[in-house]
């Protein structure tokens, strides 16, 4: 995407494959209102793309939006916007990036205009802000709203009675509400279908991702991987294309596991591999090429991360289940990385760490989002506890360029790298 | 020394005694009794009395806690209270707890609870997910669920389960404690010279932390001695104070806000003590019954849905209306997400009405007051002289 085209680095088909779905899907959204297709505005964790998609209706992120907004320079204006219309500088900035485009226009990332949405689809997944970024929405816009709770993992588990909770909730308020919106009757069976698709492409995104066990580590799972799940995130899971992005991308990291290759960077391959990192939080968008490249001078490859797991846990064996269509549905939403505890949290960084052969661990802790920060800096004293291993802490934001100060996280980054360095060789 | 000043010095120990003297009192006077503590906004009190089990709000250490462990553990940008929390726990000032109990309120406390998971294994710890579904067939029997899971686990915690009659005993105990908390609103709502908000926010605090027997005691004293006295009446703006509902504001504050010349005749302090509009019915299965009244009858707050498309903006409307308020104060802490979320609805709806806000934010430790001070003294000045038009 914007990475590549930026420094004319080498394209796999797949990146052009991911460039030409996105570009297709949003050429819809802008004729949707001409076309009649129906438009669910809806969330990244706990996002039901495939009952969506049984509709004939098209998903819109509006954080895939923002962040996108935040790559492409124009999140600071957006979120002026915002904070000048009464928005606290305090608060989640993805939520201010969204009103400040909504204020602005409505032009997506894509230079095209957003069709209003039919439906309104707040699934209550792991993030409080999604609450009040629809509730502050649905002010905007005259459509309906369906909130869906989803019960947060407080025991470290989903209990059975949560699970049905969700699916009551999808049966009785959901699909009533999707069934008045687009005119179709719910079909069970096109249901199945697009959860067939959905599974077969997290097998396909599970071996993109474990390739990192292998060294040199073929992917980088945190920049690199922030677009890997890009279409499994967004609009495409449970659709033939995303099945087919899915098998490129793979075929494209075994060869390049077979040829002993590592992943492409801002600067090129890095088959020169020092460091294996394992990342936990989002990572900058208005900085993003500028923080991977902090990494990648350094010859430090991340091999997993937390936050490509917030629309999903599937490399912890989750997938989409044909064979109960709503059951699935409760479990994925239950299941998404910000709806685990903290202990639950804590675990998943471990296991990266030991799964993956990790050097070390770094926390990306960005001043938007609740939901990831409070509490990393004790996962941070857990994790080198339990593995033994010292972890990097450093501060920034997700859309809002002015709490990202570069010198300061190279600073600390290259500090800790030879620190790593100064331990290995100890060792 | 008056019978009133008896109950608000009664009420200022409790609100500096950072160490729950009166809980730790109430728990050595007879064996086999034990406490549960809970963070703001709400939470089930009749529960965790009818295991025998004496509620206890921690509401952080305000602005008498100098904080050294809690800060590690937290990022500047988020509240302070947590982080006052957790430097309460690590002093060993909560020890006396079993069970501590966190209401989702929001994501930082949410998390907080994870991290009672690991810091306090020896305690009982619960994320208490509050329904969002405003319905009794989903929300309000998720939420019956959640209780009963409670009532349960709080019974093995104390060693004394409860029964539905030991529940329907506990309903009347809260439902008299709201009656009183309601009656002392009232009163301040009508004449708020009688009721000054400093003390009625003291009796709160006090409420919070005491065997409720012990509050209602004390409480109807005050209410007593507050009708003898006539008190003297100024000419104040009155208004309502929205978005201090968790993080609580130092009292200082609230006293500065009264000083500028600011009657508050409504509040959102402490307000999971009075979320539930409406008495729970007690001639059925409590248990039930406690469930549906808080689908059907908890008051609108921020940190829960609302399910009503015009409701944020007609909430000030409403509220501003029902305590015949002047104007609106949005107090709220910083980093609240809660509250600063909601603010711009709220504020839209109020400014629609005509109705004049002023906006600022506070940390429960803040201690410089000249800011606010200022702020609502120019705001009561407005109101008198231009009104709210």
């Amino acid at each position: 995407m914007a990475a590549e085209e930026q420094t004319g680095t080498q394209k796999d088909r797949s990146m052009v494959l991911q460039k030409q779905m996105i570009a297709k899907h949003f050429e819809r959204l802008e004729k949707a209102p001409k076309s009649g297709e129906k438009v669910v505005y809806t969330f990244v964790p706990g996002n039901l793309t495939e009952l969506i998609r049984s509709f004939d209706a098209l998903p819109l992120l509006p954080e895939i939006n923002a962040l996108q907004s935040g790559m492409r320079g124009t999140s600071k204006d957006y979120i002026a916007a915002a904070e000048r219309a009464g928005h606290s500088e305090d608060v989640c900035t993805y939520v201010k990036c969204d009103i400040g485009m909504l204020k602005s226009g409505n032009i997506g990332p894509t230079g095209t205009k957003l069709p209003d949405p039919d439906l309104l689809l707040l699934s209550y997944t792991g993030c409080y802000t999604f609450m009040k970024w629809f509730e502050l929405l649905r002010e905007e816009y005259d459509c309906p709203t369906v909130f869906l709770q989803i019960p947060y993992q407080g025991d470290g588990r989903l209990a059975p009675e949560h699970r049905d909770y969700i699916t009551e909730q999808i049966r009785t308020d959901l699909i009533p509400a999707l069934e008045k919106v687009t005119g179709q009757s719910y079909d069970e069976e096109r249901l199945r279908h697009h959860l067939g698709l959905a599974a077969e492409a997290e097998d396909h995104l599970v071996a993109v991702l474990e390739s990192a066990k292998n060294r040199p580590s073929p992917i980088d799972a945190y920049f690199g991987g922030v677009y890997y799940v890009g279409p499994i995130f967004s609009a495409f899971r449970g659709t033939e294309e995303g099945v087919e992005y899915y098998r490129e991308l793979r075929s494209e990291v075994e060869a390049r596991v077979a040829a002993g290759l590592g992943p492409i960077t801002p600067d090129g391959p890095l088959n020169d591999q020092k460091f294996r990192l394992v990342v936990e939080g989002p990572p900058n968008w208005t900085s993003f090429r500028e923080f991977w490249r902090m990494f990648s001078e350094e010859h430090a490859v991340v091999v997993a991360s937390t936050y490509t797991k917030v629309g999903g846990t599937y490399d912890f064996g989750f997938r989409h289940d044909p064979d109960d269509p709503l059951g699935t549905m409760a479990d994925y939403c239950g299941g998404c990385y910000t709806n685990l505890n903290l202990p639950s949290r804590i675990d998943m960084l471990v296991d990266y760490i030991r799964e993956y052969s990790a050097d070390g661990f770094l926390i990306n802790s960005v001043k938007s989002c609740n939901s990831f920060s409070a509490g990393q800096l004790m996962m941070l004293r857990e994790v080198e506890s339990r593995t033994g291993i010292p972890g990097a802490f450093i501060e920034s934001d997700l859309v809002d360029p002015r709490y990202f100060s570069a010198a300061n996280i190279k600073n600390r980054i290259e500090s800790y790298l030879q620190m790593l360095s100064a331990r290995a060789g100890a060792a | 020394m008056s019978a009133r000043s008896d109950v608000v010095d009664w009420a200022l120990g409790c609100y500096h005694d950072l160490d729950f003297g009166i809980a730790r009192g109430w728990l050595e006077a007879e064996g086999g009794r034990t406490a549960a503590g809970y963070l703001p906004v709400y939470a089930p009190r009749e529960i965790i009395h009818a295991c025998n089990m004496l509620p206890v709000g921690i509401y952080g250490g305000g602005d008498q806690l100098e904080i050294i462990r809690g800060d590690a553990f937290y990022q500047s940008y988020i509240c302070h209270l947590p982080r006052s929390v957790v430097e309460l726990a690590q002093s060993g000032r909560l020890d006396f707890l079993s069970a501590m109990l966190f209401p989702s309120t929001c994501d930082v406390i949410r998390n907080l609870s994870g991290m009672w998971q690991l810091l306090f294994p020896e305690q009982y710890v619960r994320y208490l997910d509050l329904p969002h579904q405003r319905n009794t067939e989903l929300g309000g029997a998720f939420w019956e669920r959640e209780l009963r899971t409670l009532l349960k686990d709080l019974g093995e915690v104390s060693g004394r389960p409860a029964t539905d009659d030991d529940l329907v005993a506990s309903i009347g105990v809260y439902q008299e404690l709201r009656h009183l908390i309601l009656e002392l609103y009232r009163v301040r709502r009508e004449e708020p010279w009688r009721v000054p908000t400093e003390e009625l926010y003291l009796l709160m605090r006090a409420a919070e932390v005491v065997p409720p027997e012990v509050f209602l005691e004390k409480g109807r004293a005050y209410l007593a001695a507050a009708h003898a006295e006539t008190g003297r009446r100024r000419d104040n703006s009155r208004v309502v104070i929205v978005g201090a509902f968790c993080e609580q504001p130092p009292l200082g504050l609230i006293k500065t806000i009264e000083r500028a010349g600011c009657y508050i005749v409504d509040d959102d302090f402490l307000v999971g003590n009075r979320l539930l509009e409406q008495d729970v019915p007690t001639d059925s299965d409590p248990v039930r019954a406690l469930a549906d009244t808080f689908i059907r009858h908890a008051s609108k707050t921020s940190v829960l849905y609302e399910p009503d498309p015009e409701g944020k903006r007609r909430l000030m409307k409403g509220r501003v209306a029902a305590a015949g308020a002047d104007g609106v104060i949005f107090a709220a802490p910083s980093f609240c997400d809660p509250a600063l979320l909601d603010r711009p609805m709220l504020r839209a709806g109020a400014e629609e009405e005509g109705i004049p806000c002023i906006a600022f934010k506070y940390s429960e430790n803040s201690g410089q007051f000249q800011q606010f001070r200022e702020q609502a003294g120019t705001f009561s000045d407005a109101i008198k002289l231009w009104g709210g038009t």
